[in-house]
Formats: C-alpha cells, structure tokens, sequence
C-alpha cells in the first residue's frame, strides 16, 4: 500500500516535470527541470530496492551530464529566440512520426513483455550468485551474463571520447 | 515505531545543529589562525577572545537588507544558496561518528544510515552542489558573477575526476562502499588507509581544497579579477548561506579524509593493548580531533599559500593529478591480485 503510493506519487511528479521540461519557455529553467526530474527518478530506483543504480543515476545524469547541458545552454544565448523558433508547425509532420514510431515501439516492447516474462532479478540471483548486496549483484551481473553488452558498450564510449578528442584537437 | 522513526529524526536533528554550530565555530577559527599567522590577534571585542563573534555575525547578516536585482532571475536566483547548501548538510548521513553506544539501556549507532552504497552516496550528492554555483553566476544576470561561476564549475568538474579516481582505489583495498565497513576494515588490516595510499590522501586532500574553492585554489572568488566572486550580488542571509556552504564543505571533505584515509573512528593503534588508556576519549571525539586537524590544516594553507593562476590550476588538476591517480589505481589494483 506504502509502496503504491510512493511509486505513483513519484510518478507523477516525474511525469509533471517531464511535461515542464518541454513547456517552459526559458532553456536553463527547463534544463533544471530535467535536474529535478532525474532526481525523482533517482528516488524511484531506490524505491525499487536498486539503491546503486539510483546513485549512479544522480552521478552520472543529474551530476555530470546535465551539468555539460547546462554549460551549452547558459554560453549559446537562446534568450531571444531565432527565427526558426518562431513558427510553431514548421515541424509538426516530422514530430508526429516521430511519435509514432516511439509508440508503436513501446506497443512491442510491452507486447513482447507479457509474452514472454523476462526473468526478475530474484531468480537470477538464486541461480548461484556468490555475492551478496546491491553493487556487489550489479558487477556480478554485468561480468557474467551481460559480458558482451556491457564490453560493447565500453568500446563504443571509448570511439566517443577518441572521437571527441580528434574533433575538439585541431592538429595532431 | 521509536527506532523506525523518532530515533533517525533525533540524529538527524543533533547532527544537523552540531555541524551548523561547527561550521559557523569554523569561521572564527578561519579568522583567528589567519590574524596569528599574520602577528594579529583577530577577533577580540565579542566576548572573552571574541567567542562569541560568530553570534554576532549571524545576527549582522539575518538583519541585513536582503536585495534582489532587478533583471536577475527570481526563481533560480533565490534557488541558487539553497541548492550549494543542501548537499553540503544531507552528506552527514552516510558519515560515521562512531561505532554503538549504549544510553538509557538502548543501543544507539552513531550515524545516520549505513547503506550499501555510502562513498558513491557522497560523491554523487557533492557532484549536485555544483549546480548552487553554476546557478547563482547565472541568474545573477551580472558579468563577473557568470564568469566566476563558469571558472568555478571548470574547477570542480576536473578535479572531481581526480578525486573521484582516489576514492576508487580506497574501495579495492576496502573492498566495501559502506562508510562504516571502511572503517572496520582499518581496524582489521591494523593500518589506517592513508599509510597505505599516501598518493591517494595526496590528491585527494588538493582535490577537496579545489573542490571547496579554498584557497590556493580559490579563484572563483578572487577579488582582485572578479569583484566577488559568484556570489557578488548577493547579500543578507543568502550570502550567508553560501558563505557557511562552503565551510560545511570544509567539514565534509575533513570529515570523508578522516574516515576513509585516518581510521575515523578509531584511537590510534587500535591493536596494541599498551595504549588501551587511549580509549577513555570516546570514539566520536577521536573522529572530532582528526577532523578538527584536517580543518586546521585547510586554515593553515590559505594562510600561507598564494594563489594559483587559472591555467597553472587546470594544468595541475588534468596533467598531474588525473594521471597520478590513475597510475595509483592500476599499481593498487595489481597489488591487490598479487597479494590474493
């Protein structure tokens, strides 16, 4: 019952928020507004019992990412908006597909959901798991049976940041 | 019932009051080591050798005219002091005082919560107070109260990644994230972490005078290039809270040194039976000495070191430091499979 209320109470401020990210006419407002709501879904995390995940969640966006689009933000002065801000359909055919797609994309994803249950993290666990705690389950996990994602994804911040370096390095 | 919820809201209440007194003891003991290093005597007219000058600066700056500029950004400008000095208090909850003990036939812990992930905890709250900084330049709408507060985020983000890389080799040779096992595991290797990674307390120790914009790294608020600093256009209690954020910040990194590189809670030598007098001084006091020695150390350095230039701070934070740390992080981590 506790539970209930906390998660759809936390929802709906996650929700709210998320709706005065795109409303607010002010860019660094709207950027705070994203702050506030990656916090809540921080908060979320730890009502799920995934207290690492809710730290690194504040770490790494509320902490570090969003502090760079804040930067971006606050040094490319979009006080007066350009033209192109002006007309509020230019894009409405493209946004609509956009949405679209998004949605069909969660159909599936929740169809494919209810056919076939992924396995919760209880059974995973039970399946000879020879740590105990939070952080020492979440390294376990990404070191055995999520090896590759997780190489592949490495691999990929690592062309990022060699990518990076090469377009912000003007000779080499 | 009383262990769920009134005991927790009775910690927090004497660890929130204890820290604010703290901080605001903090700037007259700012005050008083810098006037003796410079042959002065400091504050002397509030009380007996001026003890009682922090009361009276409080009440100075609660009165005062609370001013906000016309076009500066209402809502984040007001925002801005409470949001670098929320995540200076709410990092008190991981931090240990001290083991239990025993008070009208209950068991008390002496600190807050214990959770699971308690140093990533710390790292992440501290990596959200820069927002306080970045905000308040900002909704200032002032030139020299944005370019501080660029040059302050600057600083922060580079040496957080430094800081950031110690404490990850403090963990492998802890092999916990919980403030309160880091502790236990000093007392059973017998040596307190900061003997076995010297270079870690190292950067980490220059890392928190940076991160706490103290000096010699105080360039967010060098007066001479930049009025005030971020803050410029602050006044009143606002000022005030940025001010005493940044002693609570002081508290904090001498409080997280204490517990991860100088045994927290521990006496001195806790295995050789020789010095058991020690352990009249309870636990909480030794954790308040070593800290107390920590901000000492914080004074003693503004009190003697000029300030950098910018580029002379970016250098030393992304080419000596970071690499350092790394180099620390990989020799500790071999160390640490050769000697499994």
């Amino acid at each position: 019952m506790g539970h209930a209320i906390a998660f759809y109470t936390l929802s709906a401020f996650i929700l709210g928020f998320a709706v005065m990210v795109v409303t607010t006419p002010d860019t660094v407002h709207s950027v705070l507004f994203l702050v506030l709501d990656f916090l809540f879904v921080a908060a979320l995390y730890v009502l799920l019992g995934a207290q690492f995940l809710a730290v690194i969640q504040i770490l790494v966006y509320a902490g570090g990412i969003v502090v760079l689009y804040l930067f971006v933000v606050m040094l490319v002065n979009l006080k007066r908006a350009p033209e192109a801000h002006s007309d509020p359909h230019r894009h409405t055919k493209i946004g609509i597909g956009l949405a679209a797609a998004t949605l069909v994309e969660l159909a599936v994803i929740l169809a494919y959901g209810y056919a076939r249950p992924a396995p919760t993290l209880a059974e995973t666990t039970t399946a000879a798991m020879p740590v105990v705690g939070n952080t020492q389950q979440v390294g376990w996990l990404l070191y055995t049976s999520y090896l590759i994602p997780f190489e592949i994804a490495s691999m990929l911040l690592l062309v990022a940041m060699i990518g990076a370096i090469v377009l912000a390095k003007r000779e080499l | 019932m009383i262990d769920l919820f009134v005991v927790p809201l009775l910690k927090i209440l004497v660890v929130l009051n204890v820290t604010l007194v703290c901080v605001t003891y903090m700037v007259l003991l700012e005050r008083k080591v810098i006037a003796w290093a410079q042959s002065r005597l400091g504050p002397m007219r509030v009380g007996p050798y001026g003890v009682l000058q922090p009361i009276a600066d409080a009440v100075k700056l609660m009165i005062k005219e609370d001013i906000t500029p016309t076009r500066a950004d209402k809502w984040v400008f007001t925002a801005a002091p409470v949001i670098s000095m929320v995540p200076a208090l709410i990092v008190y909850a991981v931090i240990p005082f001290g083991p239990e003990v025993t008070l009208f036939g209950r068991t008390f812990t002496l600190y807050i919560a214990d959770i699971n992930v308690g140093l990533l905890y710390i790292v992440s709250v501290a990596s959200v107070g820069v927002y306080g900084i970045i905000l308040a330049g900002y909704a200032s709408n002032s030139k020299f109260p944005l370019l501080a507060s660029l040059r302050a985020s600057a600083q922060l983000i580079s040496y957080e990644v430094a800081v950031t890389l110690t404490l990850v080799s403090v963990i492998l040779v802890a092999g916990s994230l919980s403030m309160v096992e880091i502790v236990r595991a000093q007392e059973h290797s017998h040596v307190w972490f900061g003997f076995i990674q010297p270079l870690a307390f190292g950067i980490f120790f220059i890392g928190g005078l940076a991160e706490t914009n103290r000096a010699p790294f105080d360039l967010p608020e060098a007066e001479q290039e930049l009025t005030g600093g971020f803050h410029t256009e602050y006044s009143g209690m606002r000022f005030a809270l940025f001010f005493l954020a940044e002693y609570a910040n002081m508290i904090v990194v001498s409080s997280v040194a204490t517990t991860l590189f100088f045994g927290g809670w521990l006496r001195p030598f806790p295995n050789v039976a020789a010095l058991n007098f020690l352990g009249i001084i309870p636990s909480w006091a030794w954790f308040g000495i070593k800290s107390f020695v920590f901000l000492y150390i914080f004074v003693w350095v503004r009190a003697t070191l000029p300030r950098y230039r910018y580029d002379q701070l970016m250098r030393l934070g992304w080419k000596v430091l970071i690499p350092l740390a790394i180099i620390n992080l990989v020799v500790t981590g071999i160390v640490k499979v050769a000697l499994m």
